[in-house]
């Protein structure tokens, strides 16, 4: 059973139709890379996954539960949309960390909050360190430890997306998913981000990345999707996908992203 | 005459301050929930809430002061006579109750006008505070599990109070100088103390006296609100 099964997904803005049909599978620990031109979907297809937006039609399931069903007569209660989130995490472009929160606040104050909702109090002391020290060991991950008391203002771009990252990956999402998470950074910064990424893929982490970065989908991903006007014009491995694109508009593409 | 002059400015600068921290301590809650209103997605309550706003900032405080004080006296003088011309209703008992109890005091009548004016306008303040942090911030709390109640009071609301201090500085300190309409109702404050002197004794002296009141409370607020300002310095909001 794949960890995330996205079938016929629908979503439209008043009289535009942004996504008209799109499906796709992605199996534990693999990395998929999501290309396409710019108002193609891409955004649009992780907000639907992760309830930002509501899809007007189709079925989103992570790792054998159904997050979203247009067909279901029943809502989903407040609890179990927070439950259903807790199965996916998003890295935004623009990072949104919290300002006034330093780099460690910025990790553990999700931790906290969920923790203390879940109820399970060992002793309020105990459960705060061992937070604590969780967001420690990922931030060491992205290799923000000297950082931890420094607040997002003083940190380069590059720095406040790994602390994003960190704080995502903090909440153990099934599911990761990047929306260009490099397309705010200078390009030496980039690198940094791009490591980090990397490093998650290697240690198994089951990912979805946005991303105009094509040398990254070609070699970072297990498999790349290509959107045109809000299909999936083509899907793949990187080999077949960048070696010998099927389509004439993939080819099309990437020969525009490549000059 | 120096001491009697000074004794009786203190007094008028009580009535004075008691009106500011009064106006304050109600509206500066008060001004929340009318925001709320003013942002609600309930059209009409939104619009009404909008226009009772427009409606407060857009006419004279003083108008305020003097419908507050005496509007109710004569509408219940009007109830009465209708009563006892025969008409009989619940809603003119009403009126003529409520009419009973507001006239009573000028002070609270002051106090009424003041903080309604001062609500709408600190909710206007609020409303743009509120309004202008980023959406993604609201977006990154609800992808990170939290609830829209965790979002605002862990996430935006010190953002909004960082951004809200400067103007609600300025309002502060023009509520200062704004208690001084309450002497249109009689509210014996200290400009009309200060003035008193002028009117028998000729002097010109005691108003100067009382703008060194008004100078060294505005002095005092200004370094507070300088300090709460300097509190949040450290983070730059996004
Ligand atoms: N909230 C919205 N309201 C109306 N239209 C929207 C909204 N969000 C997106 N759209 C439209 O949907 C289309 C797809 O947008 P989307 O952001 O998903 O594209 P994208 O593939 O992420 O593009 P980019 O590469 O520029 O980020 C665009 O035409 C956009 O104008
Ligand atoms: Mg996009």
């Amino acid at each position: 059973m794949s960890i995330l099964e996205v079938t016929n997904l629908e979503k439209s803005f008043g009289k535009t139709r942004v996504l008209k049909g799109v499906s796709f599978t992605l199996e534990a620990g693999e990395v998929l890379s999501v290309i396409g031109s710019s108002g193609s979907g891409k955004t649009t297809l992780l907000r639907c996954i992760n309830a930002l937006e509501t899809a007007d039609g189709g079925r989103i399931t992570v790792d054998g539960s159904v997050i979203f069903d247009s067909e279901r007569t029943q809502k989903f209660s407040k609890a179990e949309q927070r439950r259903n989130q807790r199965k996916v995490g998003l890295v935004f472009q623009q990072f949104n960390l919290f300002p006034q929160y330093n780099v460690l606040q910025n990790v553990t104050l999700p931790m906290l909050l969920q923790a203390r909702s879940r109820r399970d109090d060992s002793g309020r002391r105990a459960l705060t360190a061992q937070i604590e020290a969780t967001a420690r060991g990922y931030l060491e991950r992205v290799n923000l430890s000297d950082k931890l008391e420094s607040y997002p203002c003083e940190l380069s771009g590059g720095q406040q997306q790994r602390v994003a990252i960190a704080r995502a990956l903090a909440l153990e999402p099934k599911i990761l998913f990047f929306d260009e998470p490099t397309s705010a950074l200078d390009p030496e910064l980039t690198v940094e981000v791009l490591k980090v990424i990397r490093g998650l893929k290697n240690a198994g982490r089951t990912m979805v990345v946005v991303t105009h970065e094509m040398e990254f989908a070609r070699n970072v991903s297990d498999k790349v999707i290509f959107m045109a006007d809000g299909v999936i014009e083509e899907e793949g491995t990187p080999e077949q996908l960048f070696g010998a694109p099927k389509s004439e508009k993939t080819a099309a593409f990437l020969t525009r992203s490549y000059d | 005459m120096f001491w009697s002059v000074t004794q009786s400015l203190l007094e008028g600068f009580g009535k004075t301050a008691e009106l500011f921290a009064l106006t304050l301590l109600f509206a500066i809650p008060l001004g929340l929930v009318v925001s709320f209103g003013s942002m609600s997605r309930f059209g009409p309550l939104k619009w009404l809430v909008r226009s009772f706003v427009w409606v407060i900032r857009g006419t004279p405080l003083m108008l305020q002061l003097i419908i507050v004080f005496y509007g109710p006296g004569l509408l219940g003088t009007g109830a009465q006579n209708l009563l006892s011309g025969g008409y009989d209703g619940r809603f003119l008992q009403l009126v003529e109750w409520v009419a009973s109890w507001t006239v009573h005091s000028r002070m609270v009548a002051a106090l009424v006008a003041f903080v309604i004016n001062y609500a709408c306008y600190f909710s206007e303040i609020y409303r743009g505070g509120i309004e202008s942090i980023p959406v993604g911030q609201y977006e990154a709390c609800q992808v990170l599990g939290m609830t829209k109640t965790q979002a605002f009071f862990r996430v935006v609301l010190l953002q909004v109070v960082k951004r809200i201090v400067p103007p609600m500085g300025n309002e502060i300190i023009t509520l200062v100088k704004d208690t001084s309409l309450a002497r249109t109702i009689a509210v014996y404050e200290i400009l009309w103390n200060a003035q008193k002197f002028t009117k028998t004794n000729g002097l010109l002296w005691p108003l100067l006296y009382s703008g060194l009141f008004y100078l060294v409370f505005t002095g005092v607020l200004t370094v507070l609100l300088r300090r709460i300002e300097k509190r949040m310095d450290y983070f730059k909001s996004v």
